[in-house]
């Protein structure tokens, strides 16, 4: 195929038009990072609590509707993320799609994180930080052993290993991982960078489901995470009833990607 | 013994919008090839005998602590192993954070009417389906010759290409790979300068 030069002339020019939408507009719709301390939530609408300790892992079914806060509630920590639909596990997150439609690695407030096809997974309701990595992935046993002295410790990789098998799933369904609390930048010649200002005591973040989900959390500390002890606290999750989204919804708004990735989540509920 | 194209023990033109996969045995360097300039080579690789071991773009980039693909980096799998060592780069930097286009995602970032065009992930699930596989084993990718700078505020945009004509890169197999290639379809964005266009695989044995 030789396409002409209009063609790509226009092409062009409408991929700059979305790209000016997407890198301006959109950063000044969203709001600030969520306050501190983190509200309690309503007690009727909580649904389970789990603390997850140091190392280990967690995983939950999330309803469409319900939401997922994870909070730093014991001191430092990072929590790795993957998450499933439920009906067909086959969807599942995809970083990708997530930092290349939002024309941003910079997940906070007011985003939302999509699947392989083009739907909305979670919408970030609240977020204290906006410091989350889904670069870097988890942690491995060799990235532990080459980190920290001692015997053998607990790891993402082997984490979602675990998760995967116990929900009759396989290595091959592992998806990137999203690392909340994990202030990953990357510099100008393209190295990472940690940024442990961007963050803060009692950081939180609440994920709404937007799909039927199975999400998995690991909490071992970020390979970049730049303290030489091995030394994950417990992190607060609390599964709860989220308020119904308004027709304003900030999350189902904000941008026109996630507009247009409500819109696939519509159809897809619609045949359901 | 110099790297010609009459020593490959194979030659490939995938063409423009293409898929192509083929075996790349322990020792061989495979050299990607962008012939006209500017065209995106969205590129997976299997472990040969094994393939739910396969290409880690976190992994990766975790090994070697910085973002883009380019010569020295090492190719990790999901098992922590070496697949491929980038041994030479002509062009600059490969991105390997903003995946491979699909119809959804398209659908999502250009608009509804965006869809019916074809792209990469319909090309690897037509192709890594030859070899029993799936959509689940289509795991994000390095998209050779794909200009996707990251700034420090996490603002990510796909620029124009720096690959010319006959730019290409190279990488030495560490273990018996399947490789799964895209030869990138689209138009949306300048990953192929709104214009799609063949390459070439060549691949040598050891010298």
């Amino acid at each position: 195929m030789s396409r002409t030069p209009e063609q790509i002339a226009a092409d062009r020019t409408r991929y700059e038009e979305h790209q000016r939408k997407g890198l301006e507009f959109a950063p000044k719709a969203l709001p600030d990072p969520s306050p501190l301390p983190a509200p309690e939530l309503p007690a009727a609408s909580v649904i389970h609590k789990e603390t997850i300790p140091g190392g280990w892992y967690w995983w939950t079914e999330l309803k469409r509707g319900e939401a997922i806060r994870m909070a730093l509630t014991h001191g430092p920590a990072s929590v790795a993320m993957v998450a499933w639909n439920a009906v067909d596990p086959s969807e599942r997150l995809n970083l990708p799609d997530t930092v290349k439609v939002q024309w941003t690695t910079a997940i906070g407030k007011g985003r939302v994180i999509f699947s392989d096809m083009g739907r909305v997974m979670f919408s970030v309701i609240e977020d204290s930080s906006g410091a989350h990595d889904g670069l870097v992935g988890g942690s491995t046993a060799a990235s532990n052993a080459a980190r920290y002295a001692g015997e053998a410790r607990r790891n993402t990789r082997d984490n979602f290993v675990l998760v995967a098998g116990k929900l009759g799933l396989t290595r091959r369904d592992i998806p990137s991982v999203l690392t909340l609390f994990a202030p990953v930048r990357v510099r100008e010649d393209g190295s990472f960078v940690w940024r442990p200002e961007l963050t803060h005591a009692g950081d939180y973040v609440e994920l709404r489901a937007e799909m039927d989900l199975w999400v998995g959390l690991s909490n071992s500390p970020h390979p970049l995470d730049p303290n030489p002890e091995y030394a994950p606290n417990p992190v607060s999750v609390t599964r709860f009833r989220a308020p119904s989204p308004a027709a304003d919804d900030l999350c189902r708004t904000a941008t026109a990607e996630a507009v247009r990735g409500f819109e696939n989540n519509a159809f897809a509920l619609a045949l359901a | 013994m110099t790297r010609t194209i009459r020593t490959a023990v194979q030659s490939h033109r995938i063409p423009a919008e293409s898929p192509w996969s083929g075996l790349v045995r322990k020792g061989q360097t495979i050299r990607i090839v962008d012939s006209e300039g500017q065209q995106a080579v969205d590129t997976i690789f299997y472990r040969a005998n094994d393939f739910a071991e396969r290409y880690s773009a976190q992994d990766t980039m975790r090994a070697q602590r910085a973002a883009y693909i380019g010569t020295g980096t090492k190719i990790i799998s999901n098992e922590g192993n070496v697949m491929l060592s980038v041994t030479a780069d002509t062009s600059g930097r490969h991105d390997t954070s903003a995946g491979a286009c699909s119809c959804e995602s398209n659908a999502v970032r250009f608009g509804h009417e965006t869809k019916y065009l074809h792209a990469c992930r319909d090309n690897f699930l037509l192709e890594v389906s030859k070899h029993g596989m799936g959509k689940r084993d289509i795991v994000p990718n390095i998209n050779f010759f794909m200009n996707v700078p990251i700034e420090p505020t996490g603002e990510m945009t796909i620029v124009d290409g720096l690959s010319k004509p006959g730019d290409y890169v190279e990488m030495v197999a560490e273990m018996d790979v399947l490789c799964v290639i895209s030869n990138c379809p689209q138009v949306n964005n300048p990953c192929n300068g709104f214009n799609p266009t063949p390459i070439e695989v060549l691949i040598w044995d050891a010298e």
